[in-house]
């Protein structure tokens, strides 16, 4: 199925993509067919900023348990720094 | 009939007067022909899409497919600019209308064109063909697993997509309507009662559902594709156009 649904935030960091560095401003979040991934449906997520244009773009597509560990992941490395240490507002 | 063709991304003129990118392809014979519009699903201006229209040249028919993300996303790659759409919210339905009555009127005026005009779309196409058969004076329509023509898409998708049930009675011709069994966007309840409403109007309609396939059956680069319904629907498909874009 086509699920058309998009969780879109908006964020702060950095990714590499097919040009290089570049800052992030957005992600969407989105569960819909795969373009590579060989699955049916795949977690999809979207780092993006707009304002470099549509290829300024780093995608990942992931199964549901992948993103799930992911998800996780980033909770348990955070949990694991001193709090704010990446903070938007660190120290 | 031969099945030489020639493809290439041509300008059209769409919605607003725009000027649009798209993909042409026509066959080579002198014979007339009618003319298809291919409505991209929502990932986009791809190279399956564009295979589709080479199809439809191979066939005899020239074949048009109006990239819908050139305004958005020119020059981008089928992937990124499907990304950036989507982030968008995707594309108001009276600018589809407009892109589809663009490449209608740019296959008319093809010399060697017989004047009539499909639509087909598969997914999001396929409630864009309804869209536009509703909208424009369209010979043939064949909608394609078509999703929230019945009932919207769920609050949590956050997208906006009417749907046009309600407008089934401006159905400007025949409609051909391919669907898995197993798709829950558009569901088998939702199939039924459009086909129910279709025949208390009595508009010309005719729909299959394939048992043992689901949403995107037709696409032959993901794991959904199931041969045994894209075969069948392809000769109904090529069978329904013979009928209805004939000269």
């Amino acid at each position: 199925m086509c699920t058309y649904l998009t969780e879109k935030i908006a964020l702060t960091g950095s990714g590499k993509g097919q040009q290089g560095w570049m800052g992030l401003t957005q992600a969407t979040v989105y569960v819909d067919h795969a373009v590579h991934a060989r699955f049916t449906h795949t977690l999809n997520i979207d780092f993006t900023n707009p304002d470099l244009g549509p290829a300024a773009r780093l995608a990942v597509e992931l199964t549901e348990e992948s993103a799930l560990a992911l998800a996780d992941a980033i909770h348990a490395a955070l949990g694991a720094a001193p709090a704010g240490l990446t903070s938007v507002n660190q120290p | 009939m031969s099945d030489a063709l020639r493809a290439e991304t041509v300008t059209i003129t769409g919605h607003n007067d725009d000027e649009i990118e798209a993909y042409l392809a026509r066959p080579l014979d002198a014979a007339p022909f009618g003319g298809v519009v291919v409505i991209h699903h929502m990932p986009g201006y791809d190279a399956a899409t564009k295979e589709m229209v080479r199809t439809f040249a191979a066939h005899g028919y020239a074949a048009l497919c109006p990239n819908l993300y050139s305004r958005q996303a020119p020059g981008a790659a089928p992937d990124d600019a499907a990304a950036a759409v989507r982030a968008l919210g995707g594309v108001p339905d009276d600018q589809v209308v407009g892109d589809v009555d663009g490449a209608a009127k740019y296959l008319r005026a093809l010399e060697g064109a017989n004047g009539k005009i499909g639509v087909i779309g598969h997914c999001s196409g396929g409630r864009h063909t309804f869209l536009a058969a509703v909208s424009l004076p369209i010979d043939a329509a064949v909608d394609c697993y078509g999703a929230a023509v019945v009932t919207p898409p769920p609050a949590e998708f956050k997208v906006k997509m009417d749907p046009l049930i309600d407008r089934s009675a401006d159905l400007s011709g025949p409609l051909l309507g391919l669907f898995g069994a197993d798709d829950q966007f558009p569901t088998q309840a939702d199939v039924k009662t459009l086909d129910e409403e279709l025949t208390k109007l009595g508009k010309e309609h005719e729909f299959h559902s394939y048992d043992g396939a689901g949403h995107a059956f037709f696409a032959v680069d993901r794991p959904s594709y199931r041969v045994e319904a894209a075969v069948d629907g392809w000769q109904r498909i090529f069978a329904f156009y013979g009928k209805h874009l004939a000269a």
